[in-house]
């Protein structure tokens, strides 16, 4: 009987309660989108660093995993690397960002197909010039390009797009790696190595004598550095202190809009809060009208904002394929779902308890 | 007539308006047997319904005592008050207060809910509701039905659950001529065939002429009792 009166109400304000709806959803989408991107781009980061095919990473002193910067160590690093046993490839690059999230990457294309097994190309081909750029497809979507356009403006200069790539190795944009350097005023200078050994048996040989050799760099296999692209150990947990914020937001958004719209609820009913009170209604009788009330916004709130989430991440993918990428987080729709609902139990709290305080006299009384 | 169902002993009730003592009943005596029809009429701020809030478990007296089937509710908790109204007693308004997203069955329905009786009413209660005429309006919400109908629904709300007393204030307050008669003989009705206890405000002397018995108030007080009509004799 609760249900169907629950029920009969949210229908005779059905504004109030899709408004409510809506508001209530559109935090849900909120944290699931930031989830959904921060996990999204890092496991697209890690995707395209194991694209590379390289069995170790070495990166400069003072490098977190996902930012590098400049290109501080010597090219001629290489051909030491190369000299060590067990070494089959030592393959050097050099990394600028052109945005906040996208990077270029100067490569010496021979050293890179030899590791990686070369990109497969969509349309054009490798370099044939120093101003050529290879991209991949998201890249070349996001910016409308095609094999022969030029990319204007990128690092004060035109460049010719040799090639579109498929996704998935390393980078976005690549250029010819002498250029880069020389460009940027680092030549002869790389941003990291990539090694592959000769067997994987002795990946951990090499490991372990590379650290010995470069005792200041972050030297490590690619399965443990891909593993490091998580949400605690981004920027030294930076992005799992902002999703958590934005979770606290998603709290205080529930509760002030169920709270807003249960108040009006409240006001707009105590006629008929006082004829239930009339029939013996008892205090928690009303208190868990009100809270059923708020759940079912609640709920409806979290299936639109999950749904909203999809219809965010479709934009995202038709407009910036590039630069972000929205993971799908099935894991956190009931983590949403559950940040949505507490906020509006603890929004319906005090006008249900207003309500159930009301006198049944006063509450007849009102027109 | 049997023994006093309920008692009313010298019964004042203050109401507190800003920083002023307003006295709404000053010293009521009343004795209502089981199943008597009782019109209570008398002006407007004469204390009728603050006399029935109080029999009704809506608001506590100030002083005095009521007893109810021998129970005494005047220092009823809130919890109390609330029992009291859920098992003994049915209230019709002027305004019939039914809700209005709720169908006229469904309103019938919550009462009992709210009494912890889920099971639908008893076979009988389809004659009472028959004898409303409001057996095929169940399932209309209030706004599709005249005043005199959802007059009837409260009132097949009201004594759902089997109230030793249904309290009437003003029922045909709202009401045309032809409705207010109709309301009042279903009234009667339920009174004779089902000795159902009534107690109603009214302003209007031929509606107050449907009870066995009309007591008169004034300022606070009972100031003419025992006018006994003769549909009682």
């Amino acid at each position: 009987m609760i249900a169907k009166l629950v029920l009969e109400n949210l229908k005779h304000k059905p504004m109030r309660s899709l408004l409510s709806v809506f508001l209530i959803a559109v935090p849900v989408t909120l944290i699931l989108c930031l989830v959904g991107l921060s996990h999204g781009m890092l496991e697209d980061s890690a995707r395209r660093m194991r694209g590379i095919g390289a069995d170790i990473i070495v990166r400069p002193p003072g490098t977190s995993v996902l930012t590098l910067s400049g290109a501080p160590i010597p090219e001629k690093m290489l051909s030491v690397l190369q000299q060590q046993s067990h070494v089959a490839l030592a393959v050097g690059m050099m990394v600028h960002p052109i945005t906040s999230v996208t990077y270029v990457t100067g490569l010496d294309l021979h050293s890179f197909n030899q590791i990686s097994g070369g990109f497969k190309y969509l349309e054009g081909g490798p370099f044939r010039g120093p101003d050529d750029a290879i991209i991949d497809q998201y890249y070349a979507r996001q910016n409308r390009l095609h094999a022969g356009d030029r990319i204007n403006g990128m690092l004060n200069r035109s460049w010719h797009v040799s090639g579109v790539v498929e996704s998935g190795k390393l980078t976005r944009v690549a250029v010819p790696i002498r250029t880069l350097q020389d460009l940027t005023g680092n030549t002869g200078k790389i941003s990291q190595l990539f090694i592959k050994a000769d067997a994987p048996a002795n990946i951990p040989t090499v490991l372990a004598e590379l650290k010995q050799l470069l005792p200041d760099y972050n030297i490590y296999t690619m399965e443990e550095f891909t593993s490091l692209f998580t949400v605690d150990t981004v920027q030294g947990g930076a992005l799992r202190n902002f999703i958590d914020v934005m979770i606290a937001i998603g709290v205080v958004i529930g509760f002030a809009v169920v709270l807003l719209s249960m108040y009006m609820a409240v006001l707009q009913r105590t006629r008929e809060i006082g004829i239930l009170k009339a029939l013996g209604a008892s205090r928690w009788f009303i208190l868990k009208i009100i809270l059923a009330e708020a759940a079912v916004l609640g709920i409806g709130g979290a299936i639109v904002g999950i749904a909203l989430s999809f219809a965010a991440r479709a934009l995202i993918q038709a407009l910036y394929p590039a630069s972000l990428t929205q993971a799908v987080t099935p894991e956190w729709w009931p983590i949403a779902a559950g940040i949505s609902l507490v906020g509006v139990l603890l929004g319906a709290l005090y006008p249900g308890l207003s309500a159930a305080r009301l006198d049944p006299i006063e509450a007849l009384a009102y027109e | 007539m049997s023994e006093p169902l309920i008692e009313i002993r010298e019964l004042h009730k203050i109401y507190r308006v800003g920083k002023v003592d307003v006295p709404a009943l000053r010293g009521v005596d009343l004795e209502v047997p089981a199943g008597e029809f009782l019109a209570i009429v008398g002006p407007s701020g004469s204390g009728k319904s603050t006399l029935f809030h109080i029999i009704g478990g809506l608001t506590p007296p100030s002083a005095g005592s009521v007893r109810i089937g021998g129970q005494d509710i005047s220092s009823l908790t809130d919890a109390g008050r609330t029992s009291l109204r859920k098992d003994k007693v049915g209230f019709v308004f002027q305004k019939f207060n039914l809700l209005p997203n709720l169908t006229a069955g469904d309103n019938i329905a919550i009462a009992r809910h709210i009494a912890g009786r889920e099971q639908k009413p008893e076979p009988e209660f389809e004659e009472v509701l028959k004898l409303l005429g409001i057996s095929n309006r169940l399932d209309h919400k209030p706004a599709a039905l005249s005043g005199g109908e959802q007059q009837r629904v409260a009132m097949a709300r009201a004594i759902v659950n089997h109230p030793a007393i249904l309290l009437a204030d003003e029922p045909t307050g709202n009401l045309d001529s032809e409705n207010s008669t109709a309301v009042l003989e279903v009234m009667r009705d339920l009174n004779r065939r089902l000795g159902q206890t009534i107690l109603m405000i009214t302003h209007n002397p031929e509606a107050a002429a449907f009870g066995h018995r009309t007591v008169r108030m004034r300022d606070g007080r009972i100031v003419l009792s025992d006018q006994v009509h003769e549909n009682l004799l």
